[in-house]
């Protein structure tokens, strides 16, 4: 055990209609090495050794490739430090007597759950409008060189894909605006060849989605980018604009 | 939101060239910029472009004020601890502020010279050829005595560079345009037109106080 002592100060709330507060917490015997979610752990562990109601927050594969975790710590996705998910800070990047504020996503299209866990299957649906292509792609083998693909679009492509659906784009963004995260699902199909079939309906459609579920509007003030724990470059939301647009024109 | 933003951007420059023409301040001066001001307003070609002008700033302005709307619904809960100089700047957090402060100057502005040249009872001189034409140099040179007016302007200048420090290059990006080797090209522009434009418009209040 280490010997970090810190105050959290940590939004509670008992349910999607519970006004919900901040409530003040100390944890002892923090050590550095710790990861953010672990130092939850142990100061669940205490609340429910003293019989109280343990915080409730997301998580599952603690190596930053599922998007689960979220946590908006002292005032910026993930916390400080940069391309990393919550399970990927750790405790070093604090100091002993730190007071840590920890807040659930905010957005109206995110809705709370319980405590610091909120609802983001409004990206699921955005999903499901259209981030898919329409080919069988199961058991028929292809060969993979039928298809010629630039490398650099086949990069751009994977860089996209690399998104995790976290949702720290929007919780992040003064506007609430999932650009980033729409744009990341545009781009990884509209960039090769299988996806073209499907590119006008597909990005109308999920932009569409956004819109529906209240995302804000994006005005470019880029800090998506910043705080994203994949680094999704801006250049996917200008695509994303591009194909929007020549898509609105064109569509019958 | 974009082309109404470039379409206006483009109009601060020619605005800028012809007002330019307010730092001579000799008798010919005065008469050329009289004889651009009766142009300004009375050729056809003009008038149909200025229609298309205040149509841009309206439906910017209107625009601008339903995202806002919009994006403010978008969280109704707001972080009790936020620190968002972490990852953008505060500029382009406040477009709506910033664009809203442009829309009160545009008014006095407007009301003070645009107003006063169209409808106003301001006085006349004569043209090179005898007929009478009106005055608006003096308008705009007795405005510019007053301190307290000079600075307005020259604030609302720093605001509106500002605005264009974030607005310029976020409109390309709006468009789809981004690429890595002419984004770099774009943002450069943004920032020099964001500096340079608006230094130029407070130069000329500030001359003619100097210079009354
Ligand atoms: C000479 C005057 C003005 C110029 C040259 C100008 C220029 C611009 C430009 C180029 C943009 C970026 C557009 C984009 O990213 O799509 C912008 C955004 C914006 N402007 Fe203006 N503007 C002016 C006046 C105003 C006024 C009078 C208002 C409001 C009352 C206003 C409110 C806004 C807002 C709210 C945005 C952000 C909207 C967004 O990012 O989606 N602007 N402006
Ligand atoms: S774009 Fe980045 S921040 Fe947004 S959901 Fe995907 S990985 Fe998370
Ligand atoms: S728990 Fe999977 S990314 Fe953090």
């Amino acid at each position: 055990m280490g010997n970090m002592k810190l105050t959290l100060k940590i939004w509670r709330q008992n349910g999607p209609n519970d006004q919900g507060k901040m409530v003040s917490y100390p944890v002892n015997n923090v050590s550095e090495d710790m990861s953010f979610l672990e130092m939850l752990d142990v100061l669940n562990d205490d609340l429910v050794r003293k019989g109280e109601d343990p915080i409730a927050f997301d998580h599952d594969c603690r190596e930053g490739i599922c998007g689960s975790c979220s946590l908006f710590i002292n005032g910026e996705a993930h916390g400080p430090g940069r391309l990393i998910t919550t399970c990927q800070l750790h405790m070093r990047k604090f100091k002993d007597g730190d007071t840590i504020h920890v807040e659930p996503w905010r957005a109206e299209a995110f809705p709370v759950i319980k405590d610091l866990a909120v609802n983001r299957s409004a990206f699921d649906r955005i999903q499901a409008a259209g981030g898919f292509v329409t080919v069988n792609t199961s058991g028929n083998l292809v060969d993979g060189n039928a298809v010629p693909i630039p490398k650099d679009d086949a990069d751009k492509a994977f860089d996209a894909a690399t998104c995790i659906g976290c949702g720290a784009c929007v919780a992040t963004c003064v506007n609430s605006s999932a650009m980033l995260f729409v744009a990341a699902k545009v781009s990884q199909f509209a960039l090769l060849p299988q996806g073209k079939p499907e590119a006008k309906r597909r990005v109308l459609a999920m932009v569409e989605q956004m819109d529906k579920e209240g995302f804000g509007n994006c005005s470019n003030t880029g800090a998506c980018e910043v705080e994203c724990p994949k680094g999704i470059s801006l250049e996917h939301i200008a695509r994303m604009n591009r194909e929007y647009l020549a898509a609105s024109v064109t569509k019958e | 939101m974009a082309l109404t933003g470039l379409f206006l951007s483009i109009f601060l420059i020619t605005h800028l060239a012809g007002n330019l023409q307010l730092l001579d301040m000799s008798p010919e001066g005065q008469q050329k910029f009289n004889e651009y001001a009766r142009f300004m307003t009375t050729f056809p070609l003009v008038k149909v472009v200025s229609y298309l002008l205040y149509f841009s700033i309206l439906f910017h302005a209107f625009d601008g004020f339903l995202l806002t709307i919009q994006n403010r619904k978008a969280r109704p809960v707001k972080y009790a601890y936020e620190k968002p100089g972490a990852n953008s700047a505060w500029y382009a957090r406040q477009m709506a502020l910033l664009g809203t402060l442009i829309l009160v100057f545009l008014v006095i502005h407007m009301k003070h010279f645009w107003y006063e040249m169209h409808w106003g009872d301001i006085p006349t001189v004569t043209d090179t050829s005898g007929k009478p034409m009106k005055d608006l140099y003096s308008v705009v040179a007795a405005a510019f005595t007053q301190l307290w007016y000079v600075a307005l302007y020259v604030v609302m200048m720093g605001v509106l560079a500002f605005h264009l420090l974030h607005g310029f290059q976020s409109a390309f990006q709006s468009l789809g345009l981004n690429h890595p080797r002419y984004t770099p090209i774009i943002k450069n522009v943004g920032v020099f037109f964001a500096v340079v434009v608006p230094i130029f418009f407070a130069l000329i209040p500030v001359w003619m106080f100097i210079n009354a």
